[in-house]
């Protein structure tokens, strides 16, 4: 379980985030939503470290991650898998040196065991046969799989999405989001998604933590989005015309 | 002043949580290729040209019938050792390494790759600098020798195909009055240079924010602010060793 107190952060004098707190549930696919610009990618990257808060705390399984020494970060970040909104595969290597590179920084592991894994982990999302493409080769929606293998190639206990649907179609967009939904309940994963996505808050959102302006204004399931009471979040929600249709023929 | 400190932040945390020995081995080693041995081409073709230019203009300058044609040799070798072969390659080392360096980075930055390092636990600026600035420094002080040598050839070419001097001549003036301190001065200017191009091309890089624009800045930054710190380095190296 991944839990956060208090969080706030400014750049430059501008409140990114003023105060927000809320809890990850393991085994389940958490929402980070909100309207652009109201914080959700400042509140993922602050809980996995890539920006240290102002104010407030970060537990990961009881393990206070803010303030906790060098060790013990490098310790919880090897548990952590992320993937990012351009997939942030590396361009100089190969699909499968990309896949293989979290396990090259362990040791004790042969080199057979090693594309053993890879090759299950490219399996698992599909790109059997990816193993010699290099990023600039594949597709965008290819690239958002390689970055789930290489994320859950390292038994991680954590995935942090950050907009995996950006730059996708529809379709690739909700078989993207079935694989996070997957393999989150096969790994027995906590599993971080940042989308305004509709269709994936609708599709995959276990638990969803709704941002406006900073702040966390709601907090629920996909069961119960639809019958908030909060306006601006409801504005958020029925922005979209089908969900609208779906709401007055309900 | 906040970004001279910013630079030191950066160099100091180079060397915190560093990955295994044999990881930064076969980085160091494909750096080397990259900034090395892809920078053999124009560091030739720059040192052998200059070379041929400094013996046609030392010529050209003596007008003494007094002078003997052997002070070409001797002219090109002291300019070629003491400021040609290292300056002159490290202001062209700036544009084709430290442009390359910088853009790298900078790319790495805003397609978040950096960032993808840092989730994994690995200290991204020792992870990605560190092999650069050890390849950097044991590469260019070779092609510096390299340049070195080029150059003189370079001379001997022009001064032997015009017949500004013959080839005896030109050989006797370079091995006249030698001092072997000015080639451990090359070497020093060398490192040094070497030192300054990759960190600044790094810390330049590396600090890249916005897009592809930004990244092209970073690069024009990264060998406008190299070039001026060899060329300072220059100065003060010079006045320190020789005077």
């Amino acid at each position: 379980m991944i839990e956060f107190k208090d969080i706030k952060k400014s750049f430059d004098g501008k409140e990114i985030l003023r105060g927000v707190s809320g809890k990850f549930k393991t085994g389940k696919t958490n929402l980070i939503i909100g309207s652009s610009g109201t914080g959700k990618s400042v509140l993922l990257k602050v809980i996995v470290g890539l920006v240290e808060p102002d104010e407030g705390a970060i537990y990961y399984d009881e393990q206070n991650f803010t303030t906790g020494d060098k060790k013990l970060r490098t310790h919880i970040r090897r548990d952590i898998g992320m993937l990012f909104q351009g997939g942030a595969l590396f361009d100089s290597k190969t699909v499968e040196e990309n896949v293989m590179f979290p396990l090259n920084l362990q040791k004790g592991m042969s080199k057979s065991e090693k594309l053993d894994r890879v090759n299950w982990c490219l399996k698992r999302v599909g790109l059997e046969n990816a193993n010699t493409k290099m990023p600039s080769e594949i597709s965008g929606g290819m690239k958002k799989r390689v970055g789930i293998a290489r994320a859950i190639v390292d038994d991680i206990k954590y995935l942090f999405c950050d907009e995996p649907n950006s730059g996708l179609d529809p379709q690739t967009s909700i078989v993207i989001d079935e694989l996070i939904a997957e393999i989150t309940k096969e790994l027995k994963i906590t599993s971080v998604v940042v989308t305004h996505d509709m269709n994936s808050v609708m599709g995959i959102g276990d638990h969803i933590i709704y941002l406006a302006k900073g702040e966390k204004l709601w907090e629920g399931s996909n069961k119960e989005i639809l019958n908030t009471k909060v306006e601006q979040l409801k504005e958020f929600v029925f922005a979209s015309k089908l969900l609208q249709n779906y709401k007055e023929n309900a | 002043m906040k970004t001279l400190g910013r630079y030191f932040i950066f160099l100091g945390s180079i060397f915190n949580n560093r990955e295994s020995f044999r990881t930064y081995f076969r980085l160091i080693i494909d750096e080397s290729i990259t900034i090395g041995v892809d920078s053999v081409f124009i560091v030739a073709i720059v040192s052998t040209f200059i070379g041929a230019v400094t013996a046609v203009q030392t010529a050209y300058n003596i007008v003494s019938p007094l002078i003997e044609n052997y002070i070409i040799g001797n002219i090109v070798r002291d300019m070629t050792i003491l400021e040609l072969a290292p300056t002159i390659t490290a202001l062209v080392f700036a544009g084709k390494v430290g442009s390359s360096i910088a853009t790298g980075l900078g790319t790495m930055r805003i397609s978040e790759q950096i960032d993808a390092l840092e989730v994994m636990g690995i200290n991204s600026v020792s992870y990605l600098v560190l092999p650069k600035i050890v390849s950097t420094m044991i590469m260019y002080p070779l092609l510096v020798i390299l340049a070195a040598f080029l150059s003189l050839y370079g001379g001997f070419l022009a001064s032997t195909l015009s017949g500004l001097s013959s080839a005896s001549d030109y050989i006797y003036g370079v091995r006249y009055g030698f001092n072997e301190f000015t080639v451990l001065f090359m070497l020093i200017k060398a490192l040094v240079f070497a030192f300054l191009i990759s960190t600044i091309s790094a810390y330049k890089g590396f600090y890249t924010s916005g897009g592809a624009l930004e990244v092209g800045q970073s690069s024009t930054k990264a060998v406008t602010s190299s070039c001026i710190a060899i060329l300072l380095a220059d100065y003060l190296l010079a006045d320190l060793m020789l005077n």
